[in-house]
């Protein structure tokens, strides 16, 4: 993905900080790209080079190390994370369905991000709530029991209002303004 | 040594004492807020209590609690008001909580009608030892969880927390170490491995700079006890790790907690900074001399970093992969120095043993298990939740008893447990005793404590297929067998639930899954196979199903069902179906029935949650094939 005017700045002024603020040793590496991941919201590649090279150790086992883990992602989210539950309580009582209904509504596979960078897609492991199975969190709000007429229902409360918005992202929303004219058709089809 | 540790430990609890006290002398609202209590709501039912409070000008203070393991009534508060026993209500909304706030905070009627159960004996309310589910559970490590504020050390040691501490650091390491040996402590992560061989292991290393690491990196999908201890009672753990770094004379340990558990590792760092404040960590704990301190890694999410050398060489900054063995861990682990790993739950059990004895401890369970054990009880069970049961309770009695059987009047079928390491069994083996071995010789393992109740809906091919799924992903990708023959596996289940398997396919199956299982280095391959093969061997039927006749007898795998509308029970007035219909594959026909295009159908199973019983229209036929059958019937 390209990266936006001012964007680079904002990678290399992190970097330069957590650079900063960890022994550069290789045990740091991890918390190292954790800690970008916090800031940036993902790893972009950008980063992942500057903090090789601030370890003296070669691109490709910081690459190596990103795509290993689950928590690390390469793309950034979206300014909504929707995160399907596929626990085993979940699966088993309609996590794909709910997973597949988001695929064909945003048109997007899972671990993508539409391209106007508004939803992102991803399946998690167990959240934890396996009694309100299935379970899907869109940001940091837990949604249960979603089925896909509920999955209609949430994109269209998280397109058109901003009421539902987590207070970590309310100021992000205010500063981008809200961007309702993609919304309409996927409206009038599930209403 | 000026002061002994006891006299120390004696100061710090009777002013712990005097504090809670002074704060229980008034009303309290306890809110239980682990991560599965803020998921159905806990945080905007703690806000409501506050702003009623607030309105209505009251003295009561509103707490935060973990979880007390009833997940199937969350949000959960407690209330606690003097002159009444402490009681607890489930199922808790805006209006329920304006209604406790006025008549039972503000008047004196404790609605008894929406309590679930009272947590002090008393002559007006039932308290847990009177439901089947307290006559069977017995707890120990679970004991304080979602009793005590997690976020106040004050509480747990006003509970005799930390009294253990205070004892072992005036014995010799060895007396500890016999102490534990005896008490024949397994430990919890899933093997059952004697923790205090374990320790005794590392105590004997040649080497001096030594490390303890609590393992709480808990990847199984589906279980979340070790996450519920941290976040609910996290110095519990933390005393049983000052208590095994005596023993085996290490100054650093580690928690290393998924990353995915934000509220656990925040909870575990407030609960290490007060126990350096209360001087229980870092140099010279109580005045013994013995020096400890612990800090927390944030594990990234990879399951096989449970795998010990996974672990470690992930908190070295490499990749988490296993690597041969030996030496263990205790011999050569983290940085290369002797390594002591133990599961949350090992490490919850040790202060209890330390300070209540061997003998105690042993009383409870099996001889060869002895203990408890915490299962994460949820699927198609009555009570979800966290239970904790004396080793040697039958997984009847667990799932029957404890959990109250299946809901809605559907037949057992299996119970998944281990998760993706364990097995599926059936009904005929559910007079198994819950210990270490009687389970692996059932097919399935202890594990971490996921426990799955599947019933008559539930596909076992597809639940075989989903945890073989999870296993090939987090496949680390070393060991040839378990990262192709997984895949290869994955692939001959996937033809099979979407009915294009082969005849001789389960031979295939059954070949890799020993293959894979004797081709692995880590546990993680050992033990991958083990959902298919258990489910081979209790369900074979269901797979011949699945091939011969192109049938899924569970109605699940959506390849081999069709929806179809019964044109003799569906309704002109009707229109529920339509309306829920996600791709528009309902039409009306012309005599105004409904049905379904077939070709638009996702088979997202909501028109038959949208028909209404009185009809009861859409049924699940399988193979698909009956569909074209039903039509020609009914169009003669």
């Amino acid at each position: 993905m390209e990266l936006a005017a001012g964007e680079k700045e904002e990678i290399l002024k992190h970097v330069g900080a957590v650079l900063e603020e960890f022994k550069t040793t290789r045990e740091s590496l991890v918390p190292m790209l954790q800690a970008v991941q916090k800031k940036v919201g993902y790893l972009p590649e950008l980063a992942m080079e500057k903090i090789a090279e601030g370890l003296d150790i070669p691109a490709v086992d910081v690459y190596g190390l990103a795509t290993f883990y689950n928590q690390f992602r390469l793309n950034p989210p979206g300014r909504y994370q929707v995160k399907v539950c596929m626990g085993t309580a979940c699966y088993m009582i309609g996590g794909k369905v709910a997973l597949e209904s988001f695929e064909r509504r945003l048109d997007i596979q899972e671990g993508e991000t539409t391209p106007d960078r508004e939803f992102s897609l991803e399946r998690v492991a167990c959240v934890g709530c396996c009694s309100m199975a299935p379970v899907v969190l869109i940001n940091d709000m837990v949604e249960g029991r979603v089925t896909p007429t509920r999955v209609d229902g949430l994109l269209l409360e998280y397109k058109d209002g901003e009421e539902k918005i987590s207070e970590e992202n309310k100021e992000e929303a205010r500063t981008k303004g809200a961007d309702n004219s993609s919304s309409n058709e996927e409206g009038e089809r599930s209403a | 040594m000026s002061v002994s540790a006891k006299d120390s430990y004696q100061k710090l609890k009777t002013a712990a004492q005097e504090k809670v006290k002074s704060l229980n002398d008034r009303p309290v609202v306890w809110v239980g807020t682990a991560t599965c209590g803020k998921a159905a709501g806990a945080v905007d039912v703690r806000e409501f209590f506050k702003e009623e409070i607030e309105k209505r000008g009251l003295d009561v203070r509103v707490m935060e609690i973990g979880c007390m393991g009833h997940c199937y009534a969350e949000p959960l508060v407690i209330i606690a008001k003097p002159g009444h026993p402490r009681l607890c209500y489930g199922y808790l909304d805006e209006g329920l909580t304006r209604r406790l706030v006025q008549d039972f905070l503000e008047g004196d009627d404790p609605c008894y009608e929406f309590a679930l159960v009272a947590l002090d004996p008393n002559d007006f309310f039932p308290t847990f030892t009177d439901f089947p589910r307290g006559v069977y559970e017995k707890k120990i490590i679970l004991e304080d969880c979602g009793f005590i504020d997690p976020e106040s050390i004050d509480e747990y040691i006003a509970r005799d927390g930390y009294e253990a501490v205070a004892g072992v650091l005036e014995m010799e390491p060895e007396e500890v170490l016999r102490q534990v040996k005896a008490s024949t402590l397994r430990g919890r992560g899933g093997a059952g491995f004697p923790a205090g061989v374990k320790w005794e292991a590392c105590r004997k290393a040649a080497e001096k700079t030594r490390y303890v690491i609590c393992n709480a990196d808990e990847g199984d999908p589906g279980a979340f006890m070790d996450r519920s201890i941290l976040e609910s009672n996290p110095h519990l753990v933390i005393e049983g790790m000052v208590i095994c770094a005596y023993t085996v004379e290490a100054a650093q340990g580690y928690f290393y907690i998924r990353s995915e558990y934000p509220q656990a590792v925040r909870r575990v760092n407030n609960a290490l900074e007060q126990a350096r404040d209360k001087g229980l960590l870092g140099n010279n704990i109580l005045g013994s001399g013995f020096n400890f301190d612990i800090e927390v890694f944030e594990g990234s999410g990879a399951f096989v970093c449970g795998e010990g050398s996974a672990l470690v060489s992930s908190m070295e900054g490499e990749m988490g992969v296993p690597r041969h063995k030996p030496p263990r861990l205790t011999a050569s682990g983290f940085r290369g120095k002797p390594t002591v790993l133990n599961n949350v739950k090992t490490f919850a059990y040790v202060p209890h043993i330390l300070r209540k004895g061997v003998e105690w401890f042993k009383n409870t369970g099996t001889e060869k298990s002895p203990g408890t054990a915490v299962f994460t009880l949820v699927g198609k069970v009555t009570n979800q939740g966290l239970v904790e049961v004396p080793m040697g309770t039958t997984l009847r009695q667990l799932i029957f008893d404890v959990g109250e059987s299946v809901p809605n009047e559907k037949e057992f079928k299996a119970v998944q447990i281990g998760g993706p390491s364990g097995g599926c069994l059936p009904e005929s083996v559910l007079d198994t005793p819950i210990d270490f071995d009687s389970l692996y010789d059932a097919g399935a393992i202890m594990g971490s404590g996921g426990l799955v109740v599947l019933d008559e809906d539930d596909c076992m091919v597809a639940i075989a297929r989903y945890f073989l799924e999870f296993t090939q992903q987090e496949s680390c990708g070393r060991c040839t067998f378990c990262r192709l023959g997984t895949k290869h596996m994955l692939d001959i289940l996937t033809a099979i639930t979407r009915g294009e398997g082969e005849q001789g396919s389960l031979e295939i199956l059954q070949e890799l899954a020993e293959d894979v299982k004797n081709g692995s280095l880590c546990n993680l391959g050992g033990t991958a196979p083990n959902p298919v093969l258990t489910t081979l061997r209790y369900f074979g039927d269901e797979y011949e199903a699945h091939i011969k006749e192109r049938r899924c007898p569970a109605l699940m795998c959506t390849h081999l069902v069709a929806f179809y509308i019964i044109p003799q029970k569906c309704s002109k007035l009707c229109n529920a179906c339509v309306g829920s219909c996600p791709t528009e594959a309902i039409y009306t026909r012309d005599d105004g029935l409904k049905a379904i295009n077939q070709e638009k159908c996702v088979k997202c199973n909501s028109c038959l949650k949208a028909c209404p019983p009185e009809y009861n229209a859409v049924v699940k036929l399988s193979p698909p094939e009956l569909v074209e059958e039903r039509e020609r019937e009914n169009n003669k």
